[in-house]
């Protein structure tokens, strides 16, 4: 496969999976609102300040706005195309790179997302976002997972469908490290203590964003801890927006683009990701916390950045880097 | 006439659909009777169904203007037109004539240039031709085939008699609209086709990549082939990444490529992997800046030597720019007559020469009456349209004219055919003319039909998408469903789509 297609088809998936983390923060977030008792600036701040930070847009944000609420936040994030990370940004790109990988990806998937992405740019998404927000937002998850669905089963399981997953997934294993690295951000009000109503309702937010609140309550009746939370979220092996689930089946992808078997490793791409599967597979909540959760996702992003420069550079950039070195 | 045509007017052009007395055409007859039932608005709504698949598929190009590209359908046009077989049969016998002679042309000029020596046509015409290409003297290409892919554009006359406009030998665009306009035909009007035997084109694909195996250096049975692409801002990139689906071929844009030892390779994610040919959809000045245009990024260092070496095929060939200049344009009927010993099928527009001193007297005495062309553009730039021009348009042409004789020719306002056409809730003539594609491989073939092209503006002879033109789906019927009389003699029997060369 082309290394440009190959390029393009990884980039296509993270942007998409991107739009799709983009729009959870917005939904839950919005919802948590509605349940802000006497919201004034300050609480209102401190609601939306949280979600700039996860994305890491805040100085961008800045520059565009004087000061954060609901409206400037989610503006900012879903529609804003100055915001390379906003919703319309994503998908407009997922969209070139669909463009120019058309003849790879079945028609199918790309008429999908062209339609999502007419949408998006069309008034009617306007007055969608501006009347039923709800709505709104579910349709671009909707969008998203039904792009998921079009791709398995109209695509060739090849080495393009290895790209799109190998994107895919590490871009959700570094959207979950940041949802949950939110709740880091938030500071409780004065005079709630961990473990208090408003933590819970944080702590089940962070759930919400994850499309993980049922799954989990199955598995903890009743039980609503950071502890067990955070545990849920990085570690559950078999949910499929947790860290490990997504390195696990990154690192599949990775694996099989060389065709080499899932064990060992036969460049640096592969080297990193079976590390940091192999990390997250021995490690339990306790020594998570031990590092200090925070400090943990920091470290897992930095982790998923490097594998995807290599991934780049093993794959797509190869020509220009030996060109370089010679 | 009856229904949605009842108010319609021929209004003293050739009409494809009605004679003069206004009566139907006997191929148009099934039509009629189905769209004479239908109102306007079930009209309008096809039409916007119709849009909607264009828009929904991207199948678009790019019109820049801010900071933005808006991305704009080509207008589609529900009246089909319709071509009796027998008018096919003696369009096609026309274009094999034609190619023929243009690709014999073609390697004579590059080599001992027999039409020249014999006075045919004048040295100066073809040394002086923009795309001439020196430098490939005495180069033999693959298969001795200089254009593989020929857009032709035809128009018919007052008498409905079908001319050669133009020749488009470089590389021509618009065959994936041919195929698309099918495709949104069969969704909106499904029941017709059944009634009608339209001959399918859906083969075109196919054919064409029989065109390139057949040019694929050391008679290799398993080529690799790629599209060449100037990437994804050229307003014909949907064609291109069209093209390569339909093949079942790479899509590559110049950065994909590399040549090492005078091979061509595209870097893949698993190292490079060679390229036996190539169907580029870049002109000659782009394709490779150590040879041509320094400044190209679009094109890939060392490819024309790695083509000069036969490790790569071309499709086209470089150079074949030549043949479709329009100051030699004039000479194809001669040119056929020279190589191949027969009369022209499809006859030339007049046309006048400003090179030639006559000629050019009697552009300048009637320029206010004539279409002035510039040799090297297409598209519809680069023209005037006498009777429609301004004082000062005509001023600037004449100046034009007289600094570069060599650069323009003139032919008469031909009142181009119009067909029925769906404009603004109602139905009224519109121009047309037809771009069939025509390949050269082990033989020409041609699917039948081609682009038809509207031009919707009213009175319009202009009708180049890039201004404001837009296509009709083209229906060529089969031998035992046509009605309709010839409308010309027919010089042969041949159902066959294919002559050989």
């Amino acid at each position: 496969m082309l290394s440009r297609v190959a390029d393009s088809c990884y980039w296509l998936s993270r942007y998409i999976e991107r739009a799709e983390t983009n729009s959870r923060l917005l939904h839950v977030n919005m919802n948590l609102m509605l349940d802000l008792e006497d919201a004034d600036h300050d609480s209102v701040r401190a609601h939306w300040q949280p979600v700039l930070a996860s994305l890491e847009d805040q100085e961008l944000f800045n520059t565009l706005y004087d000061h954060v609420d609901g409206d400037s936040v989610m503006e900012f994030v879903t529609f804003e195309k100055k915001n390379p990370h906003s919703i319309i940004s994503s998908i407009s790109f997922a969209r070139e790179n669909a463009r120019t990988v058309r003849e790879q990806i079945s028609s199918e998937m790309w008429e999908h997302l062209n339609k999502l992405y007419l949408y998006l740019r069309s008034e009617r998404a306007r007055a969608d976002y501006r009347s039923t927000p709800h709505d709104f937002y579910r349709s671009i998850i909707d969008g998203s997972h039904l792009f998921q669905g079009i791709t398995d089963a109209t695509m060739t399981h090849g080495e393009g469908w290895d790209f799109i997953q190998a994107g895919k997934f590490l871009e959700r294993a570094d959207s979950t490290s940041r949802v949950l690295d939110v709740k880091y951000h938030i500071l409780l009000p004065q005079g709630e203590r961990v473990g208090g109503s408003v933590d819970l309702t944080q702590w089940l937010a962070v759930l919400k964003s994850c499309s993980a609140l049922e799954a989990y309550l199955k598995i903890r009746v009743g039980h609503v801890t950071a502890w067990d939370v955070a545990e849920f979220l990085i570690l559950h092996p078999t949910f499929p927006r947790s860290i490990r689930f997504s390195v696990d089946n990154m690192d599949r992808a990775i694996h099989r683009i060389s065709g080499s078997g899932i064990s060992g490793f036969h460049n640096e791409a592969e080297r990193l990701s079976g590390q940091l599967r192999a990390n997250i597979d021995y490690a339990t909540i306790e020594s998570v916390f031990e590092v200090g959760l925070h400090q943990y996702l920091d470290r897992t992003q930095l982790r998923l950045i490097e594998i995807a420069d290599k991934l780049s550079k093993t794959y797509c950039e190869w020509l220009d880097e030996s060109a370089d070195a010679a | 006439m009856q229904g949605m045509f009842t108010d319609y007017e021929v209004g003293g052009f050739f009409d494809e659909m009605f004679d003069s007395a206004g009566k139907v055409r006997p191929h148009y007859a099934k039509l009629l009777a189905r769209f004479a039932d239908m109102d306007p608005a079930e009209f309008e709504r096809k039409t916007v169904l119709a849009e909607h698949s264009y828009l929904n598929q991207g199948i678009t190009f790019t019109v820049y203007s801010g900071d933005e590209g808006t991305e704009r359908i080509f207008p589609f046009d529900l009246i089909p037109r319709i071509v009796a077989a027998k008018e096919w049969e003696h369009i096609e016998r026309g274009l094999a004539q034609r190619l023929t002679a243009l690709n014999m042309f073609l390697h004579d000029v590059y080599h001992e240039q027999h039409i020249i020596k014999e006075g045919i046509v004048p040295a100066d015409i073809v040394h002086s031709a923009k795309h001439f290409r020196p430098e490939f003297m005495g180069f033999d290409v693959p298969k001795n085939i200089y254009i593989h892919v020929c857009g032709t554009d035809l128009i018919r006359d007052e008498k409905g008699e079908y001319l050669v406009l133009e020749d488009n030998g470089r590389c021509p665009s618009g065959v994936s609209y041919l195929l698309e306009n099918r495709q949104a035909m069969k969704r909106v009007f499904p029941g017709l086709f059944a009634k009608y035997g339209v001959r399918p084109v859906d083969r075109y694909p196919q054919e064409l990549l029989a065109v390139l195996r057949h040019i694929a250096p050391n008679d290799n049975p398993d080529p690799t082939i790629a599209v060449l692409s100037p990437g994804i801002f050229n307003s014909a990139y949907f064609e291109h990444s069209f093209l390569a689906r339909e093949m079942g071929i790479e899509i590559v844009v110049g950065a994909d490529l590399v040549v090492q030892n005078q091979r061509v390779y595209m870097k893949t994610t698993h190292g490079l992997k060679q390229v036996d040919v190539i169907y580029r959809r870049i002109d000659d000045d782009f394709l490779d800046p150590l040879v041509f245009r320094k400044d190209s990024v679009l094109g890939v260092p060392g490819l024309v030597d790695a083509y000069r070496a036969g490790n790569v095929a071309l499709a086209n060939s470089i150079g074949t720019g030549v043949a479709d200049d329009k100051a030699t344009y004039y000479y194809v009927p001669a040119m056929i007559k020279f190589y191949l010993g027969e009369d022209p099928i499809l006859p030339n527009v007049e046309t006048f020469l400003s090179a030639v001193d006559s000629d050019r007297k009697y552009i300048l005495d009637n320029i206010a009456n004539l279409v002035v062309k510039s040799a090297n553009e297409s598209g519809g730039y680069g023209m005037l349209i006498g009777p429609h021009a301004t004082k000062e348009q005509i001023e600037k042409f004449r100046q034009a004219i007289l600094a570069d004789p060599r650069g323009y020719v003139a032919q008469p306002v031909i009142s181009l055919s119009r067909s029925p056409s769906f404009c603004d809730g109602d139905i009224e003539g519109r121009h047309i003319d037809l771009r069939p594609y025509v390949l050269c491989g082990e033989k020409i073939s041609i699917v039948p039909g081609g682009l038809t092209r509207v031009a919707m503006k009213k009175g319009s002879l202009v009708v180049n998408s890039s201004q404001g033109g837009g296509s009709k789906d083209t229906w060529v019927l089969d031998e035992e469903d046509d009605e309709s009389p010839a409308p010309m003699q027919s010089q042969s029997q041949s159902q066959s789509s294919s002559i050989p060369v």
